[in-house]
């Protein structure tokens, strides 16, 4: 958790706070006109299945460009330099592409409605409601510490002070998803994305010029920092040092395989964008749409952060007062004038409420289909379910906000929470990935597979590292190779019980496991599907080939 | 058909009775709305921008830029949506009664 520095208080005036204001008035209204379109359970949860292409892929990325994103993306940034970019070209378009090519149609065909219940139909019940609670303890923390991180920027900023920061924010999320289910969310997700590249391209405009653009900005890091602080790979060879501690083979198996994979495909408040598509073809391209915006974003996040660097040499220093995570908000104080400087507000504050709601409303799915409606009330009529999604999402939120004023006192048992549940979402997608490719994976096997896969990446981080039982140069590190092993264990866990236990009937299979389809699930292809700039093939392999071309300038 | 695809039928069903399709306003309209409507704020405060402003901008007229700039993405918005209207798809047809169901993918 991250403390901003006393004197980022910016110079904002009525002109900043209009654009602030219309923006919180046009959020409630997207709840409030979103309402006429919640009859059901479905529409609620997952927007009747219905929306285009481009809104679930633009909400798919901006679900993931959350303020807490943005500002550490931009703190690596001044922190590592250039190093940064691996966690969207090599960390984030290969997942992205693996899922809507590969994974989606076992999602979307199957018509399960979340992530848990894919492992409900693949493997059992106990590995569904183990991912379920975990999942859902795990939302509601993040939102809270997501909310509380909010309060933090916007107490320094603004000066507001913290509890009014925690409680406007959390209503307003609670009022947008209560009323219109993940419509209105998606839909304030698709705004809050645009908004934040209206705040951030002008920042990353002006900085430039006042670094003189990125031959200025490049030689002043060179010359302070060495050159491999200006490129992708350099310094990253097997036992070579550098500021990141990892090297070539860890970033691409622990950053590019096992933790971007997990978190990209396993991760419901991603796939359930997706999954609200309104055909087969249209959530296949949801993932891939969004690999092209995301593959930019270093553009105007990781940029501002070296320029930063440039700016406040001292930054990340003790001495200075500043931390890594002041990066972009001290750009925005010395660099915008009032109006745009407003917008850049606005941006980063849509960006935490975007990234609450989006856990929010992937929390009441969860909380509602896979542990209410399947273990506690089960075969209740739909508006039944409807009503429990709405009291669900109140609930959620005010755990959320409570979750945040305790954050205040206890805010290093935050960091390891999250440290702790970002290791649970390997072992789920080394589950996934075995269970879609080999018939003979059990239920027992998918229970233990995701169990011990967890305690072993615990296991790792906070014995082996922590306690110096093997040495690696840092936490980023450290995570890249926890992220292997729970990978590893988990699928020789899985491997070993799966032999020694009965396989599931393949007729129950059927729609599930890579090379069988659903019966009665061949869809017809919609109209409009077959034009080539709709072909998800091109859409993915283009993206893997254009974030690959992105590191050419890097590299030499 | 076993109960394992029961909850494959509850989810047609609901997708039949799901009202998003017919009754979600287009999001181009909100996207479109607040460009405009930022893009001539912002604007405005770039024609009256004072010397402190640009200074602070390095001699960039910040506002005026990204003023025209969010006020042109929002009238291409709110252009795509008067040329290419969302189409609300006609309510399906009530299924046939009797145990052999048909499939009503295509609603």
């Amino acid at each position: 958790m991250h403390y901003l520095a006393e004197g980022l208080r910016l110079p904002t005036n009525a002109l900043d706070y209009t654009i602030l204001i219309l923006y919180f008035a046009v959020v409630l209204g997207v709840g409030f006109a979103a309402r006429r379109s919640v009859k059901t359970s479905l529409d609620f949860f997952l927007s009747g299945r219905s929306l285009p292409a481009w809104v679930t892929g633009l909400a798919f990325v901006a679900a993931n460009l959350g303020a807490l994103e943005i500002l550490g993306m931009a703190a690596n940034g001044a922190q590592y330099g250039v190093y940064t970019v691996h966690w969207y070209w090599v960390g984030a378009i290969p997942a992205m592409v693996f899922l809507g090519l590969v994974m989606m149609p076992f999602y979307y065909g199957s018509k399960v409605r979340s992530v848990p219940e894919f492992l409900l139909h693949r493997y059992g019940q106990s590995s569904h409601l183990l991912s379920s609670v975990i999942f859902s303890v795990a939302s509601v923390l993040i939102a809270g510490v997501n909310l509380y991180a909010m309060a933090i920027v916007v107490e320094a900023l603004l000066g507001w002070p913290q509890w009014v920061a925690i409680v406007v924010a959390g209503l307003f999320v609670l009022a947008y998803i209560t009323l219109g289910g993940l419509s209105s969310a998606i839909y304030n997700e698709v705004l809050q994305f645009f908004v934040i590249l209206a705040a951030l391209i002008p920042l990353t405009v002006v900085g430039l010029k006042r670094v003189g653009g990125w031959g200025g900005l490049k030689d002043s890091l060179e010359s302070s920092h060495g050159p491999d602080f200006t490129s992708a790979w350099g310094g990253t060879g097997i036992g070579s040092a550098n500021p990141l501690g990892a090297n070539w083979l860890t970033i691409v198996l622990g950053l590019g395989f096992c933790l971007s994979f997990g978190y990209w495909t396993t991760n419901f408040a991603e796939v359930q964008r997706a999954l609200s598509a309104k055909n087969l073809s249209a959530a296949q391209r949801t993932p891939l749409i969004a690999a092209f915006p995301k593959m930019f974003i270093p553009l105007i996040v990781v940029v501002p952060g070296l320029i930063a660097l440039v700016l406040e040499p001292g930054i990340g220093s003790e001495k200075s007062g500043l931390q890594y995570n002041d990066a972009i908000p001290l750009l925005m104080r010395d660099l915008l004038p009032n109006g745009v400087l407003g917008l850049a507000v606005t941006g980063l504050l849509a960006a935490f409420m975007a990234g609450m709601a989006a856990n929010v409303s992937a929390f009441n799915t969860v909380f509602t289909n896979d542990i209410w409606g399947a273990y506690i009330r089960k075969d209740r009529p739909d508006e039944y379910y409807l009503l429990t999604g709405r009291v669900v999402t109140a609930i959620g939120v005010l755990f959320g906000m409570g979750t945040a004023f305790i954050a205040s006192s206890f805010s290093n048992i935050m960091n390891y929470l999250q440290t702790l549940f970002s290791f649970f979402n390997v072992p789920l997608f080394c589950v996934f990935i075995i269970g879609m490719f080999w018939k003979r994976a059990t239920a027992a096997a998918g229970f233990w597979g995701l169990l011990s896969g967890t305690v072993a990446a615990m296991i790792n981080y906070f014995w082996f590292y922590k306690q110096g039982v093997i040495a690696i140069p840092s936490d980023q590190g450290a995570n890249f190779v926890s992220a292997i092993v729970a990978f590893v264990v988990g699928g020789v866990v899985m491997g070993g019980v799966s032999l020694f236990t009965t396989p599931k009937p393949v007729e129950s299979l059927a729609g599930l496991v890579y090379g069988t389809t659903s019966p009665g699930m061949a869809e017809p292809p919609a109209a409009g599907d077959e034009a080539w700039y709709r072909k998800p093939a091109l859409l993915g392999w283009g993206a893997i080939i254009l974030a690959a071309l992105c590191y050419v300038p890097f590299s030499l | 058909m076993s109960d394992e695809y029961e909850y494959q039928h509850q989810v047609e069903e609901l997708e039949q009775k799901s009202a998003t399709a017919a009754r979600l306003f287009d999001v181009r309209r909100i996207i479109g709305g607040l460009f405009v409507i930022y893009g001539i704020i912002v604007t405005i405060a770039g024609f009256t921008a004072s010397d402190a402003d640009l200074k602070k901008a390095q001699n960039i007229n910040i506002n005026l830029w990204t003023g025209l700039s969010m006020l042109v993405v929002g009238l291409l918005f709110l252009l795509w949506m008067w040329r290419r209207p969302a189409i609300a798809p006609e309510p399906a047809p009530e299924p046939p009664p009797g145990p052999a169901r048909p499939e009503d993918e295509a609603a």
